[in-house]
């Protein structure tokens, strides 16, 4: 536990700090880039990009090696990995678009296409210069004990220009996600923008091939959004907390494996990730799951409240025991099942609201505050005084009492 | 007709369709290789308010679509305004079916309004005060104002109609083209969203509207456009929708019901 809160305020040595600091970059570029792909229903796609990476690093490798230089010379393999992502990426699109296919058919046949093809590569390269192994494994769940500065230095850069492109892209990735023919006809260029958020997917996934690699990228890209839509409604602050939701689960994540040396970094940042999903799904206020079975049981208690009264007031028997339950606990009726004062009163008052709404819904000229009969809400909080006044004078009219 | 007839009668029917909000010639549209719509021709006027009503499958959403560049065009023309839509696209308003988005999206109803404020406020800029002004009065047209915080999702078919027709009030355009803007919405948006629109005729704009209820097309509209993959008729009301063109709009599915509920005796 020491080992960890050491970790977390950045004094377990410098190497340990250059990775903190470096994932928590990487996951605030996550969240953030992540959420136009989240909201664009493309999840799949940014996996398939992923996993496109593979063949690209074994490549650069084979071809830094052939010009005699050194194969695993960062720049060169991240170089690799973006552009046999991007050609994954294309080939998507090309086969969604020209053949009859589905676009999940062409997202399954691309990640194994290429993701083999990486692996075979991969192989290839461990029996062709087995002395110099690069390490290349790492590209496949992250590996952070060797990093530099260099690699802390590409993040922070790419992170930057990633959070300035979705900075400038906001406005039309919103509108695509939301409603892509009318924003068509705005003058967005649909295809440009998702191929740009796309992009965007790209360059996180290739800075992140390092830490959490390239089987989990998907999952910081994805997670923070996903968690971050049970604690708002509104787009924008979708982004923002989704940021923070990557970069604190990967500054978290990276403190722990530097406190436990046998944890990989990868898969424990994307744990600390899912734990903040979990959590925002069973506890946020609003969407979450406790929070609507909360809401749900609130309103069934209402509609027997209110079914009770109503079966009180027109002297039928009530057999439902939940109804007895809730009419007994707040003392509208004995034990026996016999009114209370208190229940007579409430009773009538539920039989009189009742009588003045359905004159409401029988006048064809109120037919907006009709709209908004449900049968509970209080018509003191629909009606003005005055209004409620006037159909009482209507319904004494007509049936010569108010009950 | 002598060649000479024929080019001025040409130039004549040019020039009396110069710069119309939206004029279409010839256009075929295509999903494989059945046509959705084929040759159809039509001349939407300024200050005009049309109904395109067809039966199911007749083409009416992909003639809007089409117009509007979302679906590729296989042959024809489009001009909006005299220029083709993408120059004059500033001019024009698309309010497309309630139901072709995710009304689960993160955003309040002020948000959707703002979309229509795309163009002006651009990639870099924040909204600014006058924007939300803006998108308040368009609110306020649409008789939803006390909805503006409420997310979207929250919102009945009537209510959400309403947003969209407020974020294409947002786009002040000259042009209105909606899809089936009256489908599935409560009787008071529906007579709220005629009156907005009769409004924009006023103000000498243009208003096209997919419309698939027969009883009211001659309440709302001016000028009806019947098609069924190819063009029946088109013209004013009073002498376009007649009980022989919607025969032949529709045929065997026309009933006498149907006629007496467009209020015309049997064909």
């Amino acid at each position: 536990m020491d080992g960890f809160l050491q970790a977390l305020l950045l004094q377990s040595g410098y190497n340990a700090a250059l990775v903190a600091i470096g994932a928590a970059l990487l996951g605030v570029a996550a969240g953030g880039a992540g959420t136009f792909i989240f909201l664009r229903k493309r999840a799949l796609v940014s996996d398939a990009l992923a996993h496109a990476t593979l063949p690209g690093v074994g490549l650069a490798f084979i071809a830094m090696v052939a010009l005699g230089g050194d194969g695993r010379n960062i720049v060169g393999l991240l170089t690799g990995s973006a552009l046999s992502a991007a050609a994954g990426l294309l080939a998507v699109e090309w086969i969604a678009r020209r053949t009859r296919l589905p676009e999940d058919a062409a997202i399954g046949a691309v990640l194994s296409v290429f993701f083999g093809l990486g692996i075979v590569l991969l192989t290839v390269i461990q029996t062709m210069s087995a002395g110099r192994q690069a390490g290349l494994q790492g590209f496949l769940l992250g590996s952070t004990a060797g990093m530099l500065l260099q690699d802390a230095m590409i993040i922070a850069l790419a992170g930057l220009a990633a959070a300035l492109f979705v900075f400038a892209m906001r406005r039309p990735m919103t509108l695509v996600a939301f409603d892509a023919e009318f924003a068509a006809t705005t003058g967005v260029d649909v295809r440009r923008t998702d191929l740009a958020m796309m992009g965007l997917a790209l360059l996180v996934t290739v800075i992140g091939l390092k830490v959490v690699g390239l089987v989990l990228i998907v999952a910081l890209l994805i997670i923070p959004s996903v968690a971050a839509r049970f604690w708002t409604e509104r787009a924008d602050h979708l982004v923002l907390i989704a940021a923070a939701i990557g970069g604190a689960s990967a500054y978290v994540g990276a403190a722990i494996s530097a406190a436990e040396p046998q944890a990989p970094t990868g898969p424990i940042i994307v744990l600390v990730c899912s734990a903040v999903f979990a959590a925002s799904l069973l506890l946020a206020p609003r969407r979450g799951v406790l929070a609507s079975m909360l809401r749900r049981r609130r309103f069934q208690l209402r509609v027997h409240r209110r079914q009770g009264l109503l079966a009180l007031g027109r002297a039928e028997p009530i057999l439902d025991g939940l109804t007895l339950a809730v009419l007994r606990r707040e003392g509208l009726i004995r034990r026996d099942g016999v009114a209370t004062e208190a229940g007579q009163a409430e009773a009538a008052k539920a039989l009189r609201d009742e009588a003045r709404w359905r004159l409401v819904r029988q006048n064809h000229a109120s037919e907006a505050v009709a709209a908004r009969y449900d049968g509970l809400t209080p018509i003191e909080a629909v009606l003005t005084r005055d209004e409620i006044a006037e159909i009482d004078r209507r319904l004494a009219a007509t049936s010569g009492v108010v009950r | 007709m002598t060649g000479a007839a024929r080019i001025a009668a040409a130039r004549e029917r040019d020039s009396a369709e110069a710069g119309q909000p939206l004029v279409i010639h010839g256009l075929t549209v295509s999903y494989g290789e059945k046509p959705a719509i084929f040759s159809v021709d039509a001349v939407f006027r300024k200050g005009t308010m049309t109904a395109i009503v067809g039966p199911n499958g007749a083409g009416k959403s992909t003639l809007l679509k089409a117009a509007l560049d979302i679906v590729p065009r296989l042959s024809g023309t489009v001009t909006v305004f005299g220029e083709s839509f993408a120059r004059a696209r500033r001019r024009v308003a698309y309010v497309p079916q309630r139901a072709s988005v995710d009304w689960d999206f993160p955003a309040r109803v002020i948000d959707v309004v703002m979309m229509g404020l795309y163009r002006e406020l651009g990639l870099w800029r924040f909204a600014a005060a006058r924007h939300r002004d803006r998108a308040m009065a368009c609110l306020q047209r649409v008789g939803m104002t006390e909805f503006a915080m409420r997310q979207i999702g929250q919102l009945s078919g009537g209510q959400q109609q309403r947003v969209f027709l407020a974020r294409a009030l947002a786009q002040d355009a000259d042009l209105y083209l909606l899809d089936e803007p009256f489908a599935g919405v409560d009787a008071a948006t529906e007579r709220a969203l005629v009156d907005v629109l009769a409004g924009l005729k006023r103000d000498g704009r243009t208003v096209v509207c997919v419309h698939h209820d027969l009883s009211t097309v001659a309440d709302y509209f001016d000028q009806v456009l019947l098609i069924n993959i190819r063009k029946i008729a088109d013209g004013p009301i009073v002498t376009t929708f007649t009980p022989d063109n919607l025969q032949a709009t529709y045929g065997g599915r026309l009933t006498s019901a149907h006629l007496a509920e467009a209020g015309l005796p049997a064909a």
